[in-house]
């Protein structure tokens, strides 16, 4: 369970003249529910293009295994990038296709099968995130916590071993956000996939994330990293204290068991 | 994850009888790109008038699965629910059992399954109709809110920022400038060559400058100039306000106290009524120096005469003529773009179909406009 996975070597990232973050260098494991975290403007959405090969690094480069993805070709970039699958923040669905065809869209350009196949895996993607039955539907006519389950199962149609997910609770409720994280745990427990996730949302770090990286916007750089409950036990940086406590600081301790409470569950 | 190219076990699917239970024997790598048996041998099985009462499933030489056999399962698992057997998932894999409990923990919702239903073509006929109808109704609902807003405007209660109002007039004025110029200019060189061929063959060359300078006034300046802008500016209009749709700026502009009506679509009408006669003047005079340009060069007349004879041939009443036609025409290319925007629906594609009906409306509402006026002048006798 503890093979590198996804390895970022001293990455600097930047727009033109405006460095964004600088050196980071950490490992994604196996099976890891990994999380990108860190305040508002750090460029932990930004970390996340570059990890899927939407944006160059100014520096640096990320490993898929034992692959440089940013040396590669353009052919084995898509080759690398085959299998992972991405949820963006709002879904990204197609407006102009329905949510079958939307599922399907990466399944009929990268295999072979036969339509009624298709048919079948994508009732069966989108059974899984639970929305058997709206097949049909445009993205327009569902709700927003059900357009991101949509994109989940997008994400998911060519079975990825890595599933990359940008703020996958933004703008929902907390129940609906938290059966989303659940759904992400139990994929990624019965696939044996690895998450990585962007997230600001304490709830969803404490509750399923197994290793991270904090993001700092002030230093530029990465300023810590590990479990996530490790980090409020342990940390000793008063920034990723702040962070993991709401600036509630003098909770630490009983937020710490709590979470702890709530994980057990 | 560098294993990319291994050979599959290939996969199979052996059914044995033990009393009244099936054994399904899963055999092989079940992945995407394998050949895959044939379920009807397992579910026919399973058919009518059989006295299998559970199903098992054995998965001890089961290689590596994904999605694949995921499908297949909830085939048999549907099949098997439908014919009243008992399906006993407990042997599977962990992992195929944790998905599979997702798969189901969701019931599918009750009529959120769309049927397709043929519509009879008297039917099609009649919701057609019904379109047209409703959108005459919203076209004059439209008309309606504006002539408020105008009246608002006139009473100097219209709310807008000015500022909108002059960059809408850049965007519409002085960035036309250079396709307005290029399309006069051609437009111009095409009167004077297909009227010089004919006329050329009484020797009346000369009478290429009336034809030029009377048809690019009364007619294709103001008439070119509305096509390109409704192309240019209609399309802009009903990109940015279906994205506002889109992107619920309009419902907060609504929610502080701003009519969009004033705010939005005021100042974009104001913009283009102002500007289309100015450019309607300039498409006019690219358009007689287009056929000066052929005259000249190619049919022996001189530039003095050409000129000369531009200004005997047209008079004031043609230009005046021209211009109304070109406000009239920007008041419509104004109307259809910001009607089509403000109806747009909230998708991507709803704003590329806003933009496309909204060129289709206005030239329609152009050709439609400038028939009617030129048969009226024609009446009047101007």
């Amino acid at each position: 369970m503890t093979a590198p996975c996804l390895t970022i070597k001293n990455m600097t990232m930047a727009y033109g003249d405006f460095v964004i973050q600088r050196d980071l260098d950490f490992t994604i494991n196996r099976g890891d529910i990994f999380i990108i975290m860190g305040g508002s403007g750090c460029g932990k959405s930004t970390l996340l293009m570059h990890l899927i090969g939407l944006q160059h690094p100014a520096k640096g480069d990320v490993f898929y295994g034992e692959e440089s993805l940013w040396q590669a070709d353009h052919k084995t970039r898509q080759r690398i990038l085959q299998r992972t699958g991405v949820l963006f923040q709002t879904g990204a669905l197609l407006s102009s296709m329905t949510l079958a065809e939307n599922v399907a869209l990466p399944i009929t350009e990268h295999t072979r099968l036969g339509s009624q196949r298709i048919r079948e895996i994508v009732s069966y993607k989108l059974a899984l995130v639970g929305l058997a039955g709206f097949e049909d539907y445009y993205p327009s006519e569902i709700s927003g916590g059900m357009q991101k389950r949509a994109g989940l199962a997008r994400a998911m149609a060519l079975d990825p071993e890595i599933l990359f997910v940008d703020e996958p609770s933004a703008g929902l409720d907390p129940v609906s956000a938290k059966l989303l994280d659940d759904l992400i745990r139990s994929l990624r427990d019965n696939l044996g996939a690895t998450i990585v996730m962007v997230t600001h949302e304490l709830a969803s770090i404490f509750a399923i994330g197994t290793n991270s990286v904090f993001l700092d916007p002030e230093t530029k750089t990465m300023i810590a990293s590990g479990s996530p409950k490790q980090l409020l036990a342990e940390s000793s940086d008063p920034k990723v204290i702040r962070f993991l406590t709401r600036g509630e600081t003098e909770s630490r301790t009983e937020n710490a068991t709590e979470n702890q409470e709530t994980c057990d569950l | 994850m560098t294993v990319m190219t291994v050979n599959n076990a290939p996969c199979e699917i052996n059914v044995s009888r033990k009393e009244n239970a099936l054994e399904a024997a899963i055999v092989g790598d079940w992945v995407l790109d394998a050949e895959i048996p044939d379920l009807e041998a397992v579910l026919a099985q399973l058919g009518e008038g059989t006295d299998i009462k559970r199903l098992v499933f054995s998965t001890k030489a089961l290689g590596r699965w994904d999605s694949l056999l995921m499908t297949e399962l909830i085939r048999l698992i549907d099949y098997g629910a439908k014919q009243g057997i008992q399906v006993d998932t407990s042997t599977l894999p962990e992992g195929i059992q944790g998905l599979l409990s997702l798969v189901y923990a969701v019931p599918e919702r009750v009529g959120a399954r769309r049927q397709e239903i043929r519509t009879p073509w008297l039917e099609v006929i009649g919701q057609g109709g019904l379109r047209i109808y409703k959108d005459s109704q919203a076209l004059v609902v439209f008309i309606g809110e504006t002539a408020l807003s105008v009246a608002a405007l006139m009473r100097g209660k219209a709310r807008f920022r000015w500022v909108d109002l002059w960059t809408y007039i850049q965007d519409c004025g002085p960035s036309a400038l250079p396709i307005v110029t290029l399309i006069s200019l051609l437009v111009g060189l095409i009167l004077a060559f297909v009227g010089a061929v004919q006329l050329a063959l009484f020797g009346a060359q000369i009478y290429i400058a009336d034809l030029v300078g009377l048809g690019m006034t009364r007619e294709m300046g103001g008439l070119m100039t509305a096509i390109i802008m409704s192309g240019r500016t209609g399309a802009a209009y009903a990109a940015q306000l279906g994205t506002m749709q889109v992107n619920s700026e309009i419902d907060a502009l609504k929610t502080m106290g701003f009519e969009p009506m004033e705010f939005l679509v005021l100042p974009r009408i104001l913009a283009l009524i102002l500007i289309m006669p100015l450019l309607c003047l300039y498409a006019d005079l690219m358009g007689i120096v287009g056929g000066a340009l052929v005259t000249v060069n190619f049919f022996d007349v001189s530039l003095v005469q050409y000129l000369d004879r531009t200004a005997a041939a047209i008079h004031m009443a043609d230009f005046s003529i021209g211009i109304f036609k070109c406000a009239v025409f920007g008041v419509l290319i104004a109307l259809s773009g910001c009607m089509r925007g403000m109806q747009c629906g909230r998708s991507a594609s709803a704003v590329g179909d806003a933009a496309t009906s909204a060129v289709v409306t206005g030239i329609v509402f152009i050709v439609i406009a400038d028939s009617l006026m030129t048969v009226m002048c024609n009446r009047l006798g101007i």
